[in-house]
């Protein structure tokens, strides 16, 4: 008994902060637009009964779906948004794998401080810091007087309102997500296996592409998929550091929403964007499952 | 015609594959070898002994190359490998904890070593075969290291550090993990396979009857220093130091003042007891503190009083029943405790004696070993 309470937390939780508001949206997907409060169409009238149930289903139809084809707008967002992350997240891994990798091999002492460091940011607010990074990118900002007064460039870079503003951003932000679980996997690293290899021959460049690297591996998937899926529906980001032909998906989806007051098509555009995270979080779990039988 | 033995050590023509030449090494402060000379020859087994932190783990690493002398030298046939970096010394070695890697198979990880070498598929494939036949690991090759026992994941390490054909194996406290039975046997294979393969094996352990059953020559070392090397026989009967009879083996040892006695010494141990004496080849000087060091096995024990050279009476303060040997312990009136073994060829109900009994305990002029430390 006291089990089954245990085990139906997470199921509740679940069931009421996701299912139930996912139906909801798909509920209004399925809508049309309308000129009234909420802004959509039909409403559940529950004074006629089992015919306005009726009523309400026949009204219910996949034309915002079929509209999200119809405007290039919609796929090219989707697309933009999935290059944008797959780029963010490469970066992110090229400058978080020797982050972790030296933290790994940091005396034992050192490791607590190092790990604070990482996770220190968290404690800002996240809009600061990616305000203070318009400080820094803007033509007039930090970088450019630096890059200037040493004479690196004569005219300011820019950078600001660009896609790599949004690069930078989402890469800052989103380090930590990929530095934990490649550290958590390295710092497991025997040292042993290091000089295992060392001893049958290997350098030790060879040694870390064939022993550190295959055994990072797990740690190096979970990073990747912990910094793309956010970077794929991220809005923040590239409203504030991104130009206005910065296309990601998640602007796209507040522009319906806030704007044009579009509510089922930002719903529609909202499911797809789910349906196209639902492949990548499948495979990030079934990489985890895998993980478990390995060490079991 | 007799068999020759093997016995490199004592030929003064071998060239000895390994030499330590005042080799020293410290960790800051902390000294971990000690100006160590030593010659280790081509075929033998030799096993480096003594407690944790006496240095015998550094000793190897400074072969294997994960260590570098502080002072000194190490010629491997001849030639200085001091500036030879690990991954291309003819040594390989077999880590304590065996460090298989865990993302390739037993087969992959006995080929790892012959595959950087960029040797040809065919070749790698016969020697990994061969490698796994050696070591009984036929029907494991396609399994991971997780995926086979502790036994099994002992003998892949062995083999994949085999399978370069090294001139020199290097092995870590090789069986540490290994429960008693399986270890006992292990020990017989690994003294097996080393013959077979005719490579010289230097073992790291501090067990030291493990040492003894494998090794053609044990080094005894203590802080950093080499307190004996010589064949485990030696070592067992004609120790050098009282720290090396202590070490290997149960053993009495008795502290008392020599006087020379004609071809005998006599060495006074305690007030009001009989004097003991031994045949030794060492000079004492007058009055000089020496130990006498008796195996358990070379002291009598009976309830009358004996004939023979040292006859001591005492009480008997406890009995170890081993099964087929009995320890006595017998408290001389002096307060000192002489252990007794003897083999127990009665039945127990018709033992002679038992606790609290007086016995007398008894050894030969011979039966000791005279130390002066």
């Amino acid at each position: 008994m006291r089990r089954a309470i245990l085990i139906a937390i997470p199921y509740v939780w679940l069931l009421v902060l996701f299912l139930i508001p996912f139906v909801i949206v798909i509920k209004i997907s399925l809508s049309d637009t309308a000129l009234a409060r909420p802004p959509y169409f039909p409403q559940w009238d529950w004074s006629l009964g089992w015919q306005g149930i009726k009523d309400f289903f026949r009204e219910l139809d996949f034309e915002n779906f079929v509209f999200l084809t119809t405007d290039s707008l919609y796929w090219k967002a989707y697309l933009s948004s999935v290059k944008i992350a797959v780029i963010s997240t490469l970066l992110t891994l090229l400058v978080g794998f020797p982050i972790a990798y030296g933290m790994a091999r940091a005396p034992e002492e050192w490791r607590p401080t190092l790990m604070m460091l990482v996770i220190l940011p968290f404690w800002t607010s996240f809009l600061i810091r990616v305000y203070s990074w318009m400080g820094i990118l803007s033509q007039g900002g930090l970088l450019n007087s630096l890059l200037l007064s040493l004479g690196i460039i004569s005219e300011p870079l820019i950078i600001l309102n660009t896609d790599i503003a949004v690069y930078i951003g989402i890469t800052y932000t989103y380090l930590p997500f990929m530095i934990l679980p490649v550290y958590a996997a390295l710092e497991k690293l025997d040292g042993s296996l290091l000089e295992a290899a060392e001893d049958l021959g290997c350098s030790r460049t060879s040694a870390f592409w064939l022993v550190t690297l295959p055994l990072s591996k797990q740690g190096v998937i979970a990073g990747c998929f912990l910094v793309f899926i956010p970077a794929m529906g991220e809005f923040v980001i590239p409203s504030l550091l991104g130009g206005s032909q910065t296309l990601m998906i998640g602007k796209v989806l507040y522009e319906e929403f806030f704007s044009n007051r579009d509510w089922p098509v930002a719903s529609a555009v909202a499911v797809v964007l789910l349906l196209i995270l639902v492949i990548p979080i499948v495979l990030f779990q079934r990489n985890e499952q895998k993980q478990r039988e390995a060490e079991g | 015609m007799p068999q020759k033995v093997f016995a490199p050590w004592d030929d003064p023509a071998e060239k000895p594959l390994i030499q330590f030449r005042n080799v020293t090494k410290r960790f800051g402060d902390f000294t971990a070898i000690d100006n160590i000379n030593l010659d280790i020859y081509t075929r033998e087994f030799f096993a480096l002994l003594g407690p944790s932190g006496c240095g015998k783990t550094t000793l190897m690493r400074m072969l294997a190359g994960f260590e570098t002398p502080t002072e000194g030298t190490i010629l491997l046939s001849g030639q200085d490998i001091g500036p030879v970096p690990p991954n291309q010394r003819a040594v390989n070695m077999m880590f304590q904890s065996y460090a298989l890697f865990p993302h390739l198979s037993v087969w992959e990880n006995i080929a790892f070593g012959l595959k950087r070498e960029g040797k040809d598929k065919a070749t790698i494939e016969t020697r990994v075969h061969e490698m796994l036949k050696l070591t009984r690991l036929e029907k494991f090759a396609r399994r991971k290291p997780h995926q086979i026992s502790g036994g099994q994941r002992q003998r892949v390490a062995l083999a994949r550090s085999l399978a370069k054909a090294p001139k020199l194996l290097l092995l870590d406290e090789p069986l540490g993990a290994l429960d008693k039975k399986l270890r006992e046997e292990t020990q017989f294979e690994l003294m097996d396979i080393q013959e077979k393969t005719g490579t010289t094996f230097v073992i790291v352990t501090h067990d030291q009857e493990e040492a003894m059953t494998v090794a053609s020559r044990v080094a005894v070392m203590d802080e950093g220093e080499l307190m004996q090397v010589a064949t485990p026989d030696r070592i067992y009967e004609a120790p050098n130091s009282v720290y090396v009879a202590d070490f290997i083996g149960d053993v009495n040892i008795i502290e008392g003042r020599a006087h020379q006695a004609g071809d005998k010494l006599q060495i006074d141990w305690a007030e009001g007891q009989p004097a003991l004496f031994a045949q030794t080849d060492k000079n004492f000087d007058m009055g000089q503190t020496c130990y006498i060091a008796i195996r358990p096995e070379k002291v009598a024990i009976s309830a009358e009083r004996p004939q023979g050279a040292n006859v001591l009476q005492g009480k008997v303060l406890d009995i170890a029943y081993l099964g087929n040997l009995s320890t006595y312990h017998v408290q001389l009136p002096t307060g000192h405790v002489v252990k007794a073994q003897q083999a127990n060829t009665r039945r127990i109900s018709r033992r002679e004696f038992t606790w609290e009994d007086d016995v007398w305990v008894s050894w030969s002029e011979t039966a000791g070993v005279v130390l002066d430390k």
